[in-house]
């Protein structure tokens, strides 16, 4: 739907919607995904916000906050860049990334393009090593449907282990349940087993030697076999976001989520 | 103590780390990387179902013409044009309903008052003042945004702005700049300061800041109402929106032209470097919402430009009303204001009247045509003002304006300092004063120089 007035004129200047205004809030939700997916689309649709959307890649500059109410629950939406692989190639991809490891939001919708989801699925993949508690949503299916592309929703949950819903965002299907499976996942009634990725033989070594004394370090907080992973790499960026966390001691998920996000 | 020892504690992992993948031989990038890509394609093999495709790709049937080498820009100009022409055609009649309803209002208030028995000063400040700049600024102003805004939002989601990059991108890097400064251009005709804002998608600062820098040289939603009523009466007579919509793609182009030209000078000068390449998908074509974009650009946009008319039009009618009725010596503070700025305003083929509009409307452009015909009717004796004939009367009879005084102020209004919302923005954006200030007088700079060479061209070869 193009601009809206808050991504225009001074809107532009107003990123943090409902930023501590949601003191009723039971679970903080991320929305990741590929550019162009309709993450706002969907963001748009969940929280009844008016976050400009428009067709082109890359259009989500501003950080976006919102709420929907499910089943008397609070969920505090927050709807990350779009980025194509969380390698920390560009700062979007930094953000997002940090914000799904430090931030632990108590689920993780990942937004796939229907009618490209081998792209996509690069993501979930990448997401799936970080976090468990991860929703995938297979947005667009009217677009597929026009493309006569088929999608079997039942073996691409069972592939990756987690829920995967089918929607068509901006006609608003598909939508509860979505918010049923994120609900499921959020309060915990629902266990995943993602697929996680085996490397060769070599890594698997270091990461089995590292991940024990990372455990150690951080405890249940992060990924620790993620950690070792990305460490193993020589991230800087994730050794600084560490280090920092370390430095501060705190404990507390939404300040550790808001700092590395801001 | 603690929080030592576990910073220690990363530090011993991480000389383990280096012992275990000296000098990053394991190679994990390139392990994850393809790993995960393996994955992800048998996967879609094993649950996606491709049938026949669809006989007619229309996707890259449209991109074949819009892209093409030979289409691309007669395409991009068509539909620019065809964009402005229904700008111009469709705001003409609402605008002359919506004045005449609200100038009926200004009647009927002043009778209120004068039934009230109020002092003329205030029936002059509220009515006169703040009631007739708000009157105005929403007649004007008000019906080409509710047409421009929608067609922009239309091009939006169907995907065809990607396209306007895509085509520019060539010229961007010849002038030194990022290719996706296209898409924070063309969003700057909506707003500049979501254009600015929308920089944000070019990662090398150096770029970011040209682009930055460069944004008000494609006129926004706010001064596409002044730039469509100067070309009006530039081809008044001819009466006819063809040629108004001539006139305006022309001034559009124009400033794409120093949209180049200016990103050019800075990446030779202040920001200098190499642009930096980059890949930009090419989204398949989405049906636009049209009934969403109608009513969110009617509930969305239309209130708000109202708000901001209230906002900002009320308090500068009440300001200009002020500087027009409090006299220093025989002439009013406007007055004074404006033969201050005369001279310097001559020499660049506007007048003071025109430079102080610009000059108060720094806070929103969209009230700059407002403020001047506020300013004129002050000095003036008209009152009613409902039609381009009236504006005709008002600019050209009574207060001797040429054509130059409109092309000049038209380019003026296309290059001059960006509003005061964009200006913050820049400063919030770039973290720096200097480069918000900058942003004001680079712009500033351009529009008197451009201004003056055209207006002295014009009289020196005696066309005025």
């Amino acid at each position: 739907m193009g601009l809206t007035h808050q991504s225009c004129g001074s809107g532009v200047n107003r990123e943090i919607f409902q930023r501590g205004m949601v003191p009723g809030a039971a679970y903080v939700i991320a929305l990741a995904g590929n550019p162009n997916t309709g993450k706002s689309t969907l963001f748009n649709a969940l929280t009844g916000l008016n976050q400009h959307t428009g067709n082109w890649p890359g259009k989500t500059v501003l950080r976006a906050e919102g709420k929907f109410i499910f089943q008397g629950r609070v969920y505090n939406l927050i709807d990350l860049p779009g980025t194509y692989s969380l390698l920390a190639h560009s700062a979007e991809e930094q953000v997002a990334r940090d914000y799904l490891c430090f931030g632990k939001p108590d689920a993780t919708i990942v937004v796939v393009d229907a009618t490209c989801l081998e792209r996509n699925l690069n993501l979930v993949l990448q997401v799936l090593e970080i976090t468990a508690k991860v929703v995938v949503c297979v947005n667009l299916m009217d677009e597929a449907k026009r493309k006569n592309i088929e999608i079997n929703i039942e073996s691409l949950s069972a592939e990756l282990g987690v829920p995967v819903v089918a929607a068509t965002a901006r006609e608003g299907a598909g939508l509860a349940a979505l918010q049923q499976a994120v609900a499921g996942i959020a309060d915990g009634t629902v266990k995943t087993s993602p697929y996680i990725v085996k490397y060769d033989e070599a890594i698997e070594h270091c990461i089995r030697k590292l991940e024990p004394k990372l455990k150690e370090l951080v405890g249940e907080q992060f990924n620790s076999r993620w950690l070792a992973l990305r460490l193993l790499d020589g991230d800087e960026t994730v050794i600084r976001s560490l280090k920092k966390w370390l430095a501060e001691g705190t404990r507390v998920r939404a300040a550790a989520g808001g700092e590395i996000l801001a | 103590m603690r929080q030592r020892s576990q910073l220690n504690g990363l530090d011993y992992i991480l000389r383990e780390v280096s012992i275990l993948n000296p000098n990053g031989s394991l190679k994990i990038n390139d392990a994850v990387v393809s790993k995960i890509y393996h994955k992800a394609e048998e996967i879609t093999q094993r649950v996606v179902t491709r049938r026949e495709k669809p006989g007619v790709d229309w996707d890259e049937k449209l991109d074949n013409i819009l892209t093409s080498r030979v289409w691309g820009f007669p395409s991009m100009l068509l539909l620019l044009g065809v964009v402005f022409w229904l700008t111009v055609a469709g705001a003409n009649y609402p605008s002359q309903v919506i004045a005449s309803a609200l100038f009926w209002g200004q009647d009927r208030l002043s009778d209120f008052l004068y039934w009230l028995q109020a002092p003329a000063w205030v029936k002059g400040f509220f009515v006169e003042g703040m009631y007739r700049c708000l009157a105005w600024v929403v007649s004007v102003m008000l019906p080409p945004m509710a047409i421009f805004f929608p067609c922009f939002s239309l091009l939006e989601d169907l995907g065809y702005l990607p396209r306007v990059a895509f085509n520019l991108d060539r010229f961007f890097k010849t002038a030194g700049a990022h290719g996706k400064q296209a898409l924070t251009m063309s969003m700057g005709f909506g707003c500049n300061a979501a254009g600015v804002v929308a920089c944000r998608i070019i990662e090398s600062p150096r770029e970011r800041l040209i682009a930055m820098l460069t944004n008000n040289f494609v006129p926004c939603n706010g001064r596409f109402p002044t730039l469509i009523a100067l070309a009006g009466l530039l081809v008044f007579g001819l009466g006819n929106s063809l040629a108004t919509t001539a006139v305006v793609v022309g001034v559009v182009l124009f400033g794409i032209a120093v949209t180049l030209a200016v990103s050019w000078v800075l990446s030779q000068t202040l920001l200098k470097g190499v642009p930096s390449s980059f890949t930009l998908e090419l989204p398949p074509y989405r049906k636009p919402q049209v009934g969403k974009i109608i009513v969110r650009s009617i509930f969305d946009r239309t209130l708000f430009v109202l708000g901001r008319a209230v906002c900002v039009a009320a308090p500068a009618g009440a300001v200009i009303w002020l500087l027009a009725n409090i006299r220093i010596g025989n002439l009013s503070l406007l007055a004074h204001g404006a033969n201050w700025l005369n001279p310097l305003a001559q020499q660049m083929g506007l007048d003071g009247f025109i430079l102080m509009a610009f000059i108060l409307g720094l806070p929103a452009n969209e009230i700059v045509l407002p403020i001047l015909i506020m300013g004129y009717l002050a000095a003036g004796a008209m009152t009613e003002l409902e039609s381009l004939q009236d504006l005709y009367h008002l600019f050209v009879v009574q207060h001797g304006w040429t054509w130059v005084t409109a092309v000049c102020m038209m380019l003026f209004s296309l290059l001059h300092f960006p509003c005061g919302t964009t200006l913050w923005t820049i400063w919030r954006e770039s973290g720096s004063v200097k480069w918000a200030c900058l942003a004001a007088f680079i712009p500033l700079g351009i529009a008197c120089t451009v201004c003056f060479i055209a207006a002295q061209t014009a009289r020196i070869l005696g066309l005025v």
